[in-house]
């Protein structure tokens, strides 16, 4: 069996990838794209600790995690539709009308 | 092992409630297609909410095995939040119209949020935290992206989105963090391992990212990038709405969390509140100084609202941290009130989506509309902290706790930056005053209730500070 803290570190480096991800890309998608690598990287937390501890708490919290990261998909993808059929660009750099 | 009892949905009725409306809602107006039949729907919910939490004076309970508290602390937040609910559908209804985009789905999004709001008051459990904190959040993505085909408003949604959800990565891998150092989720749990946990540095961590995804949440610098964008970009019912409910939402959860749950690294974290605290004062005050758009000004100003609130939680560690939660729900109180009676003027200065809003469009206003620049002048005193309004009251006792704690020295900074405030409100108060001008404003019977109330509640509830602390001292006894 592999050892717990693997999955810890491996989902820590996740996380730090997704944070890089959304701090350097100026795609929206892929940006967004790097907020779900965030919450998987949690996700794999959660079940790493879950087996740690032995229960179950973990291992339900990451349903409840997928839920709210599909819900955030629905509201994302749909705002980023709009603004692609006024802009004609989801480029976040193009996004500057608001400034001061 | 038994399962949840009916008495668990009684406990957190008004949010039950709350919830089952907006469903019944989205049906309402699916078929009927009236939004202001929805707006008046929505309004009647958010009063029975309102009756419902004032049967809960005086509940202590937790409910769904510990997950939701309900005691004093929520009940305050809970009537804080639907009361801005109530003056931010006053405020949307005129707007919506004039503005031509008028839809029952924004009052249903809305009621949404705002249970979302409550339940992070009642969270007693880290990870309802974070599910309280996407069922605030992601409605008020679509709220502010609302106008039909006005690019600066879908811009301020998708930067809204992108950065709301990159806060809350951070707070749910904290809480992951926290999981795996306690092997608890449950803030008393929690408290309770803390103190034996053999892996400080992990729960260490988690509390630092929570406080970082909710700092984002409540606009603390250096999180606070996207505040302006989104508040200048959304519609300004929204901006008024996320100002207020977003921040109680936010602040509400955090003490609540930090509190309950993360005394034992208080001493390790404090410092690092501290100076947040003195970066968003300063960065916010003085970048509200450069500000030529109101929205924009008024942005800024709530980021240094923020950390005046911020202010209170300094003394989180310390026996003192009773009288700092008081002091910040007065604080809340006195912005909302004052927050809302701005963003009123605000609305009925602006002509079409994003004009009107500029210092000189306020130019003659004084001459014109006595009444409406007076309503103004006295939030901006309001704001800027000058007796005779709740906003001197708030900031009085605030840093009354906080000298008291013994950080003489940030309540000097925040005293210097209450001056500094001075100047950017007072400038509006110039052009209102001293400038001429012919500004053109519409008379609409919702918005100047609104307008009234909150001008009435900034002077006449400054009268009654006093059984109004006594009233949050007591809401705050529950948290002990």
């Amino acid at each position: 069996m592999v050892a717990i803290e693997y999955y810890v570190i491996l989902s820590a480096i996740l996380f730090t990838l997704g944070i890089v991800g959304v701090l350097i890309r100026r795609n929206a998608i892929v940006i967004f794209m790097s907020i779900e690598l965030m919450l998987n990287s949690a996700n794999l937390a959660f079940i790493a600790f879950a087996r740690q501890y032995n229960e179950l708490n973990g291992q339900v919290f990451v349903f409840f995690v997928m839920t709210v990261a599909a819900a955030e998909v629905a509201v994302g993808l749909a705002l980023m539709v709009t603004i692609f059929r006024t802009k004609h660009s989801i480029d976040v750099d193009q996004l500057s009308s608001l400034k001061g | 092992m038994s399962g949840y009892g009916i008495e668990d949905l009684v406990y957190i009725l008004p949010i039950v409630f709350l919830l089952v409306w907006a469903l019944v809602l989205v049906l309402v107006e699916a078929f009927t297609k009236r939004p202001d039949v929805t707006m008046l729907l929505a309004a009647f919910g958010l009063l029975a909410a309102v009756t419902l939490s004032v049967i809960q004076f005086g509940t202590e309970a937790t409910a769904f095995k510990e997950m939701l508290t309900v005691d004093g602390y929520a009940v305050f937040v809970y009537m804080l939040v639907l009361a801005s609910g109530l003056l931010s559908l006053g405020l949307a209804y005129d707007y919506n119209r004039r503005m031509g985009w008028a839809r029952g789905e924004y009052y249903i999004l809305m009621l949404f949020s705002i249970a979302g709001a409550m339940l992070m008051a009642s969270a007693a459990n880290l990870i309802v935290v974070f599910l309280a904190l996407e069922l605030l959040s992601i409605p008020l993505y679509v709220m502010a992206a609302f106008v039909p085909n006005d690019a600066s408003s879908e811009e301020a949604g998708l930067k809204y989105f992108l950065l709301g959800a990159f806060a809350g990565g951070f707070v749910l891998y904290g809480v992951a963090l926290i999981y795996g150092a306690t092997g608890a989720t449950n803030l008393m749990d929690v408290v309770a391992a803390a103190l034996g946990t053999n892996s400080p540095v992990m729960l260490l961590t988690g509390a630092a990212l929570i406080l970082v995804g909710l700092g984002f949440k409540v606009a603390l610098v250096p999180f606070h990038m996207w505040t302006p964008d989104v508040y200048q970009g959304a519609p300004t019912p929204v901006t008024a709405y996320m100002a207020v409910v977003a921040k109680a939402g936010g602040f509400a959860a955090l003490f609540r969390v930090f509190i309950a749950a993360f005394p034992s690294v208080s001493a390790d974290l404090t410092p690092v509140i501290a100076t947040l605290v003195v970066l968003t004062l300063v960065v916010g005050n003085v970048a509200a100084l450069a500000q030529k758009n109101i929205k924009r000004m008024l942005a800024y100003s709530s980021i240094s609202h923020a950390g005046f609130l911020m202010m209170a939680f300094v003394t989180y560690g310390s026996a003192l941290y009773a009288d700092a939660v008081t002091s910040l729900l007065f604080y809340l109180l006195a912005f909302t009130v004052t927050s809302f009676g701005s963003w009123a003027v605000v609305i009925a200065l602006e002509k079409a989506e994003g004009k009107g809003l500029d210092f000189e469009d306020y130019a003659g206003l004084g001459k014109k509309y006595p009444m409406l620049s007076a309503a103004m002048l006295v939030f901006l005193l309001s704001f800027a902290g000058v007796p005779p309004t709740l906003g001197f009251a708030g900031k009085f006792f605030l840093f009354r706790t906080v000298l008291e704690a013994g950080y003489a020295w940030l309540a000097i900074v925040g005293v210097i930056m209450s001056l500094v405030s001075a100047f950017y409100y007072l400038r509006v108060v110039r052009f209102m005053y001293f400038e001429q001008g012919d500004p053109e404003v519409r008379s609409e019977p919702v918005l100047n209730l609104v307008t009234a109330i909150t001008v009435v509640g900034t002077i006449f509830l400054f009268l009654f500070s006093g059984p109004l602390l006594a009233w949050a001292s007591e809401a705050v006894l529950a948290l002990i």
